[in-house]
């Protein structure tokens, strides 16, 4: 008997691309200085490999409930067609929120640190504004020209506006999440955001939202618009200084990104070409931690 | 004379009938889509149980967050507005007030007449309510009136993301896996729950004697969580999740003895 290949009740609406990939044209030699950082969220768990500081590889996979086996999976997967083997890394940094279970890490910096440098790379050194939404919190880091942290302002109280708690939406509206931004923009007119932001409670919001005869793209405009509201107010906390940039998964979301852009008057940086050949702003931590991996072998060395 | 007194929870409608200002009955139901319905229910059962008819009320008040949508009611009292009723005419000599429903909490001050002085309230977030205490006890596999049970054999509380309970049901589901002691993961919910509210009485200001009401202080985990708290003595009164309902017949039979005037 065959199995149905598809049932359609069971589709996992939360679920967002995991891939790795090779930056094309580039070599290395056992010369160079090959660094690697890894970077263990809540949510997804990242690698970057890095020959002399400039990114060669990478990886995205989703955490699973054991730390180390992430991380290991992460790497594994952006040395995955590159022909590199674990030994021929000078240095590895371990970062995210399970930065200290990453067993192959020399050192653990922290995803503060990580996104700030790893932004200043990807977008170059007028970065001096960057909102991380990580799964399981969103930061907004003041940084200067050489990606050093100058100040950081952190909400990890609350998943309203998080990784997590736009799956758990994308699942309640049984929405794709990674269209959950443009699905966002589908409407004429923005509607006011949702007054009560908690995702325990978005079920009854949404249902009650429903029952007044609004569409699902209102109900997700509504909802996009009180996230993006909340990560402005973050922004604004910790001062706003051009040019300003997304990083982590949200960052993908075409919904928040515009309307932050809208609610502070100033507009982003442009988003990489990630799908193509561009770097993805999922990895800046894991980038910043394969450079903070090159300057302390470098600093090794030299002592 | 005959009041009576609706209070539209997100969960549950309760009623309470007073005659001459003694409870004579009560009566529930499950809020569902149609709080209305709900509410003529509660209302029905506690006539039946006070062989009493509707023509027989004088005057009916509605509370709760769904009050606008009670059937019978000749006004409406704000719900911290019927909190202090309640809570001063079951103990003369309380002055705060603290109720924690399905899916808000509030503290009320008040004075020695159980009018409302201030109030503090959360309901934005389910970290500080009974949806709390719900969905971790489904996180736990446990039935929800087990949790409080469960939670007192507990010495320690176990470290858990507390703060969300988005975060808090994924961290529970990994304590699991580890095999961590169920107690000590109720325990945890409960004192976190009581963190949150204890901080927020604590703007308003911890004044005795302190009362606890709605559907969360009929549980002994949270009770014995915020006790500890708060460091002040709580008390809890027979029926704490008809406070509302009261309060709001309270009201009722004094709106109806103005009108008789």
């Amino acid at each position: 008997m065959k199995e149905p290949s598809t049932i359609k009740d069971e589709v996992e609406f939360w679920r967002w691309r995991e891939y790795h990939r090779v930056v094309q044209g580039k070599k290395w030699t056992s010369k160079d200085i090959i660094t690697a950082g890894v970077d263990v969220g809540s949510v997804s768990s990242k690698a970057a490999i890095m020959i002399n500081g400039e990114a060669y590889s990478w990886g995205i996979t989703r955490t699973g409930s054991n730390s180390p086996e992430s991380a290991k999976k992460a790497l594994d997967w952006a040395l995955e067609g590159t022909g590199l083997k674990l030994s021929d890394f000078k240095y590895i940094v371990g970062t995210g929120y399970g930065r200290v279970n990453v067993p192959m890490a020399n050192k653990a910096v922290t995803e503060i640190a990580c996104h700030a440098k790893g932004a200043n790379y990807i977008w170059g050194p007028s970065v001096r504004t960057v909102l991380d939404v990580g799964g399981q919190d969103i930061k907004a880091i003041r940084s200067d020209e050489t990606g050093r942290v100058v100040s950081f302002l952190m909400n990890d109280k609350c998943a309203a506006g998080t990784g997590r708690g736009m799956e758990v939406f994308a699942d309640l509206l049984k929405i794709p999440i990674e269209e959950i931004g443009e699905i966002s923009l589908k409407v004429d007119q923005e509607p006011p955001p949702v007054s009560c932001t908690c995702v325990a409670f978005a079920k009854t919001e949404a249902m009650g939202l429903f029952r007044k005869g609004w569409s699902k793209e209102k109900v997700l405009a509504a909802y996009t618009r009180a996230m993006a509201v909340r990560m402005a107010n973050l922004i604004d906390r910790v001062g706003l200084e051009k040019e300003l940039v997304i990083t982590g998964g949200q960052s993908k979301n075409i919904g928040i990104a515009s309307r932050i852009e809208v609610i502070l008057g100033v507009k982003c940086l442009p988003m990489p070409n990630w799908r193509e050949n561009g770097l993805d702003p999922m990895i800046a931590g894991a980038l910043g931690a394969a450079l903070f991996a090159k300057a302390l072998y470098e600093k090794a060395q030299k002592s | 004379m005959i009041t009576v007194g609706m209070d539209l929870g997100t969960q549950r409608v309760k009623a309470v009938i007073l005659k001459n200002d003694t409870v004579v009955s009560r009566g529930q139901a499950f809020s569902g889509f149609d709080p209305t319905k709900a509410a003529e229910q509660a209302v029905g059962e506690a006539l039946k149980k006070a062989n009493l008819k509707i023509s027989d009320v004088a005057y009916f008040v509605a509370t709760g967050s769904a009050m606008e949508m009670a059937p019978y009611a000749n006004s409406t009292v704000s719900m911290m507005g019927a909190d202090a009723k309640a809570g001063v005419h079951i103990f003369p000599k309380a002055r705060t007030i603290i109720d924690v429903g399905a899916e808000e909490a509030r503290a009320v001050k008040c004075d020695k007449k159980g009018v409302m002085v201030d109030f503090v309230v959360n309901e934005r977030c389910a970290a500080g309510a009974g949806a709390f205490i719900e969905a971790m006890a489904r996180a736990l596999e446990v039935k929800l009136e087990e949790m409080g049970p469960l939670s007192l054999k507990a010495e320690r509380a176990s470290p858990i993301n507390a703060s969300c309970v988005i975060f808090g049901e994924s961290d529970v589901v990994s304590l699991i896996h580890r095999q961590e002691s169920k107690p000590e993961i109720a325990r945890a919910v409960f004192d976190a729950m009581a963190d949150r509210i204890s901080s927020m009485v604590h703007r308003l200001g911890v004044n005795p004697d302190v009362v606890l009401v709605g559907g969360v202080a009929k549980d002994v985990g949270f009770v014995a969580s915020l006790k500890r708290k708060l460091g002040v003595d709580v008390l809890i009164p027979e029926f704490p999740d008809f406070a509302g309902a009261l309060g709001a017949a309270l009201a009722a039979a004094s709106r109806a003895k103005e009108g008789q005037k």
